[in-house]
């Protein structure tokens, strides 16, 4: 490695890692702030005592959590269908679920409002609960790449079909195979993929705010335009979870290689 | 004075020193192989040859000319890879091509010499594949061609025949030194495989733990192995070991020393000759077509010889008493 | 157990018609939540207030603002992209090919891991809080150097620039993220291969090393260009309304009608799907070509 191609690799490196950090420094230093003069928790404070906050997370985690069950139940037979049975169609199905990268959120949502309004054919936009679970469907197909691509990979190291048909032989039913036998041999990749899911949902903003649903997102953006410092409070505490969610993803992961260096 | 000169070559990785005061004189058009279990330093030294590790101190000289401190783009060698290191983003033509591509060769020139190698390598019709497109043994042949095309000083194989099958890997072996000859280019041959550079080389080096045991002619080699080693890591070795006062078989041989026979030196029954005669008890029979190769317990040891086969004389069976003769000369005295 | 072979009387097993069964769960939803409300837009871009054919939305979309803001858009996505591509570009071959110590790859990795999905209303907040009017560069530049960003430099966080290095922000980690497999996967013996045929560190990147990496790194690029195109948080949250682009335009239009005309609202929509289509169709046909050599 030459001197120039190794002071180049470090410039880049330092630069990045200053782009990374700088914003994220700003960002808790801002949150710190609220008291004039000295450092002080005095945002969180008070962001964690509004109710509001309360109400808004805790719907967002809810919606995290059935789109990662919605998730789960749709992709994983689905990926292990076509695995199976179905090769040949495996490059579609992967050009369906890479779709919702190129088709932005706002346009897919913005169908949603018009497709399904209270005057369409499936009214789902008219009462609450409808449209609560038209926006755990939409959060599924933001989430459909990751999850799918997860769950393909996490298929690819297991022998599909020798599990199913030792386990057919066996007299399991489908159910058995996927619930017993193929779900535990992919939970790495689904869980990597849940946690994934649950990083996108719990901070979204376009389709929480879209279909008028109290979502921490949109809470998020509304106190920002209103409150000096607890906005930032409410950034860090956001980041905080997408850092947790991605240490959990390497977790599980590097926890299943030691089991498996262990057999 | 030789063509290609390695004299007091060493190298150190850290604390390591992989390749120990190393010399190597190979002259001109010579076909060399550095021979070895893997981890001996062989691969090192190509790679300083080639250029793509610093001696700790040493030096290489081409013609007279030292290349350390030289790039390996500076050095004007040909280098063949253990994987098939073809670009796959390159016609087989692209591919061979290249080193003349890059001195700035007309055109015209390039697919003149381009025809001229696929012809040599014996795919002439392939130039237009890609690298995906061809065989194991055809990837190793274009990139022998890819190698030789800007006419190489010194043409490096590094291991270029261990990730084929062993069909196409005798034929390729064969078909390498045939084109080696046809160019007289100098070349080293790195393989940890005995049969190939016994069966390739005009000399070989045998390496164990960073230096070279012994330097010369597979004959030389197989029949007068200079260590231990060399004994045994070239071909098969029954050893016997003399008795307190020097003995084998009641013949003066020298105390305290072992001695090494190859299978192809004992012999069944007395042979005219032969002044040793050991009685043995056969244990296994292995008929491998036009020889024969036995075991059998002599002496106190498991030896091993091989007979011709002879269609009116059956091998003997499993369990028979048999005397096997071999002579004092072909002893190889083991140090 | 069931039997090997069906026996005699019971039906036999229709397989292949039945088989895309399995999927049907899989094609009701992408059908009802992906395909059917894209489709609802394309078809209503075309059509007038009573349902009947027109081309007239497509033509509205060349008045008032709407170019502009599709400009600006395009722009904005093709700046973060590109640099993106290059600076994560950068890093990465910094940590595959030795440039810097091995151990920092496993931490950038998880690290780009976080900061790729840290998008959205908090990033904005973060880069309003460095370069921000009261922010931590803006105030430190201020105090220590008396330049003030605005001023001096002519820098504004509400801006083009300002979006542009904010959705850098996620779109680095995300080259950083897709590209280290590839570079991975340049082998020693090619780059070893070129030197000993004579080729510079430079003729190797350009004839061998970067016409590998082609598909990947346009592939990336698309896939940024399509992520900063479409992405609404991060822009609603940093600049209001005081940025003209098309995600804000169109967010305005669906909560308020502010066209004042729905239809247009949809051609608008339309209108983002055809440039993210293209970029995508664009990298497609790249690489159809660029993958003659491969399998």
């Amino acid at each position: 490695m030459n001197p120039i191609a190794r002071l180049f690799g470090w410039a880049a490196l330092v630069f990045g890692l200053l782009y990374f950090f700088i914003p994220l420094t700003g960002l808790v230093e801002f949150s710190l702030k609220a008291r004039r003069g000295v450092y002080s928790l005095d945002a969180y404070a008070k962001v964690i005592g509004d109710p509001e906050f309360q109400a808004t997370f805790g719907y967002s985690v809810l919606m995290a959590l059935v789109t990662i069950v919605i998730g789960v139940l749709i992709v994983v037979p689905t990926a292990f269908w076509v695995r199976l049975k179905m090769p040949w169609a495996r490059p579609y199905v992967e050009f369906i679920t890479l779709l919702p990268l190129v088709i932005p959120a706002i346009v897919i949502v913005f169908g949603y409002i018009r497709l399904y309004n209270t005057s369409s054919w499936l009214p789902m936009t008219g009462s609450v609960m409808g449209t609560n679970i038209l926006l755990a469907f939409g959060y599924t197909v933001l989430a459909l790449p990751y999850m799918y691509r997860a769950v393909d990979t996490g298929l690819r190291t297991i022998d599909v079909a020798t599990l199913t048909e030792a386990a057919q032989s066996l007299g399991a039913g489908w159910g058995t195979i996927l619930g017993r036998i193929i779900l535990p041999n992919v939970l790495v990749a689904v869980l990597s993929g849940a946690f994934l899911t649950f990083a996108i949902v719990i901070g979204e903003f376009t389709l929480a705010a879209l279909l008028d649903r109290p979502a921490f997102g949109p809470y998020l953006q509304r106190i920002g335009a209103n409150k000096p410092y607890e906005p930032f409070a409410l950034a860090v505490i956001s980041f905080g979870i997408t850092w947790a969610c991605m240490g959990l993803i390497q977790l599980v992961t590097r926890f299943s290689k030691h089991t498996r260096a262990q057999n | 004075m030789a063509f290609l000169e390695i004299s007091h070559l060493e190298k150190s990785f850290g604390a390591n020193r992989v390749v120990k005061d190393f010399n190597l004189d190979v002259d001109k058009g010579e076909f060399i192989s550095l021979l070895g279990p893997s981890g001996c330093g062989k691969t090192t030294v190509l790679r300083m040859v080639a250029g793509f590790e610093n001696p700790s101190s040493g030096a290489i000289r081409i013609g007279g000319t030292d290349l350390v401190g030289k790039r390996p783009n500076q050095r004007n060698i040909g280098m063949v890879f253990q994987a098939y290191a073809l670009f796959p983003n390159l016609t087989v033509a692209e591919n061979v091509g290249f080193g003349l591509k890059i001195k700035g060769a007309p055109r015209a020139e390039i697919d003149r010499r381009v025809a001229e190698m696929l012809a040599l390598i014996g795919l002439p019709d392939l130039g237009g594949r890609y690298p995906f497109q061809l065989s194991g043994g055809q990837q190793q042949r274009v990139a022998l061609a890819r190698a030789l095309a800007p006419k190489p000083q010194v043409l490096l194989l590094d291991e270029p025949l261990s990730a084929l099958d062993a069909k196409v890997r005798v034929s390729l072996r064969n078909e390498i030194r045939a084109i080696q000859r046809e160019l007289g280019i100098t070349t080293i041959f790195v393989t940890h495989d005995q049969e190939e550079a016994l069966s390739i080389s005009d000399r070989i080096v045998v390496m164990n733990g960073g230096i070279a045991d012994q330097v010369g002619t597979p004959f030389e080699i197989y029949n007068r192995p200079s260590t231990r080693f060399v004994a045994h890591f070239v071909g098969q070795l029954n050893v016997f070991s003399t008795d307190g006062a020097g003995n084998l078989a009641g013949v003066q041989l020298g105390a305290g020393r072992d001695f090494a026979a190859r299978p192809e030196a004992l012999h069944l029954g007395r042979a005219p000759g032969t002044d040793i005669v050991l009685p043995a008890r056969i244990s296994e029979v292995h008929f491998l077509g036009s020889v024969i190769r036995l075991t059998a317990d002599a002496a106190g040891a498991r030896v091993s010889l091989d007979t011709f086969n002879r269609p009116d004389v059956p091998p003997p069976a499993i369990g028979t008493d048999v005397e096997l003769s071999l002579s004092s000369r072909d002893l190889i005295p083991l140090g | 157990m069931t039997p090997a072979t069906p026996a005699p009387g019971t039906r036999p097993p229709r397989r292949l018609p039945l088989t895309w069964l399995g999927i049907l769960p899989f094609l009701i939803f992408v059908t009802l939540f992906l395909i059917l409300p894209t489709a609802h837009i394309v078809i209503g871009a075309f059509q007038d207030r009573s349902g009947a054919f027109t081309l007239q939305n497509i033509r509205d979309l060349n008045t008032g603002t709407i170019p502009s803001s599709y400009w600006i858009s395009v722009k904005i996505s093709v700046a973060s992209a590109a640099l993106g591509c290059l600076i994560g570009f950068a890093m990465a071959a910094a940590v595959t090919f030795g440039a810097v110590p091995r151990w920092i790859k496993a931490p950038l990795m998880t690290f780009s891991g976080v900061a790729s999905n840290f998008a959205g209303v908090p990033l904005a907040f973060a880069f309003l809080a460095t370069f921000g009017p009261v922010g931590l560069v803006t105030v430190f530049l201020r105090n220590n150097f008396g330049i003030v960003l605005q001023r001096d430099l002519g820098f504004n966080i509400l801006s083009f620039w300002g979006l542009t290095i904010t959705y850098l922000f996620f779109q680095i980690p995300l080259m950083i993220l897709i590209i280290t497999p590839a570079l991975e996967g340049l082998r020693r013996e090619w780059r070893e291969a070129a030197e000993v045929l004579g080729a510079t560190g430079t003729q190797y990147w350009r004839m061998i090393a970067l016409p590998i990496l082609f598909p990947s790194l346009l592939g990336t690029f698309a896939l940024l260009f399509a992520n900063a195109f479409g992405a609404v948080a991060t822009a609603i949250a940093l600049t209001g309304s005081s940025l003209n682009i098309v995600p804000i335009q169109l967010y305005a239009q669906i909560r308020g009608d502010v066209l004042g005309n729905p239809n247009l609202g949809y051609a608008m929509a339309f209108g983002m799907i055809v440039v993210t289509a293209i970029a995508n169709l664009i990298y497609i046909w790249l690489r159809i070509r660029a993958e003659r050599w491969l399998k």
